[in-house]
């Protein structure tokens, strides 16, 4: 399988905070990868880095064979082909449903307008939300929103999707309809990082999954091995606190 | 104290004066709105220098009364400038007019700033994730969402422009204030003349708040 994502020995804080320190991952295409871990573990961090919404401190991250902290690099070409779905769905408050999967192509002169608004509309047919192509976001469930913003970010038809607690901000009834679209998603091949805190999702779908803990990766394995049979005692010390919750 | 001599008599004179009113306050707005604008990117350039003069142009404006900016651009600067130009002299309209425009402009470019940073950064972040370089996000996801978010702060300010003109009164701008002043210094028909002016006022004020309803509507984002 073909390396997408290439992270060597990165580090990186915030002023004096040091959030990761010293990250080593290789996700190969087609993976489905999740990261898991206390808050303020560094997963979003992680996550963030890899299309270089936060700067790194050191190290290399690779997508696609681009090195993303080049400061010569054309970032904004790179981010057209990795997706990003957001805790806080974060569609476009000034424009429809419709409008929020269709810009970023159109604007981007990815597609025309017509070829934009036809993939908009099988997207959402995708996600189960046809019928709200003219509905502005807040007129819409988190789950819907959430939806929307799976929908929003494939119409640029990226290659690998980075997905960062998709559903913390949901009730829970709406979990599961994003995951769902999640889980179809992963079983078409996308390659997909999530980082979760939904334990049932990361060990039904994952291929594999990274324990993170205080700016490492302390454990990764398959979900088997992680949830049935973590060796570190910070994972089990996690994972007993989340699953008896 | 006769309501409808004050009707016949003073209308001619307190309808020029509106219009002066009326001109300089949409002038000013205008003016003001292009000023807030800039002042506000200026605000937010990577040079500090082009920071530090927007800051200093707002703490100046905000930090003196209008009145005595009034005085410094009608009298105190003609006489500067005539040192080196021979009888140099200002317009009390435009004296009054730059007064106006750059008090409107100094406060505009607050609530601009404003509006701005009520935009989440989420929707930013989001823009920036699917490509989109920093000036198109301006210009296509924040500036409409900051605009919008501003509209009720901006139609205040356009409120307090039109009422502020009147103290260009001062400068000898014949306004709606002046001419009654001069009507009143005929007649002494205080009363009347004074409501009257007081209800003109409150006519241009309604039909701007009427306006700014109408293009709220507009902007919301219901369908």
């Amino acid at each position: 399988m073909k390396n997408k994502v290439k992270v060597t020995n990165l580090y990186k804080s915030f002023g004096d905070n040091n959030v990761l320190k010293g990250i080593n991952l290789e996700i190969s295409e087609g993976e489905v990868v999740c990261l898991i871990g206390a808050s303020g573990s560094g997963k979003s961090t992680l996550l963030r880095c890899l299309n270089r919404l936060e700067d790194s401190t050191s190290g290399t991250i690779e997508v696609d064979d681009f090195e993303i902290s080049d400061p010569k690099l054309d970032i904004n070409k790179v981010r057209e082909n990795i997706g990003m779905v957001f805790q806080q769905f974060n569609l476009f408050a000034n424009k429809t449903v419709l409008d929020n999967i269709t810009f970023a192509p159109v604007e981007l002169k990815k597609m025309t307008k017509a070829e934009a608004k036809e993939k908009a509309m099988a997207l959402l047919k995708r996600v189960g939300l046809s019928e709200k192509a003219d509905s502005y976001p807040h007129q819409l469930s988190g789950g819907q929103q959430q939806r929307v913003a799976i929908a929003r970010a494939l119409a640029m038809n990226p290659d690998i999707m980075l997905f960062d607690e998709p559903t913390s901000a949901l009730d829970p009834e709406m979990v599961g309809e994003v995951l769902q679209v999640m889980r179809e998603l992963a079983n078409e091949g996308m390659t997909m990082v999530v980082v979760t805190h939904e334990m049932g999702f990361a060990r039904d779908v994952a291929d594999r999954v990274l324990f993170m803990s205080d700016g490492v990766i302390a454990e990764e394995g398959t979900p088997e091995q992680i949830f049935t049979n973590p060796s570190k005692q910070v994972t089990k010390d996690f994972l007993s606190h989340v699953l008896n919750a | 104290m006769d309501f409808s001599r004050v009707f016949t008599d003073a209308t001619p004179l307190l309808m020029k004066g509106l219009l002066n009113t009326v001109v300089i306050s949409l002038l000013a707005i205008l003016i003001g709105f292009v000023i807030g604008l800039a002042v506000c990117f200026m605000g937010r350039s990577k040079h500090i220098v082009v920071r530090a003069i927007a800051a200093v142009y707002v703490w100046v404006i905000r930090g003196t009364p209008m009145i005595v900016q009034a005085f410094l651009v009608f009298f105190a600067f003609p006489q500067v400038m005539s040192m080196f130009i021979k009888g140099f002299t200002i317009q009390a309209f435009t004296a009054g007019l730059i007064t106006l425009s750059l008090n409107a402009g100094a406060y505009m470019s607050e609530i601009f700033r404003g509006g701005i940073s009520a935009v989440s950064v989420g929707q930013i972040e989001a823009a920036r994730s699917l490509g989109l370089s920093h000036s198109r996000t301006m210009l296509k996801i924040v500036l409409p969402q900051a605009f919008k978010f501003s509209i009720p702060s901006l139609v205040n300010q356009f409120i307090i422009t039109v009422k502020d003109s009147s103290i260009l009164s001062v400068i000898g701008l014949a306004d709606i204030v002046n001419q009654a002043k001069v009507y009143v210094g005929a007649t002494y028909d205080f009363f009347p003349t004074y409501i009257t002016v007081a209800i003109y006022y409150l006519v241009i004020i309604s039909i701007l708040m009427v306006i700014s309803k109408i293009v709220e509507k507009k902007l919301s984002y219901e369908k």
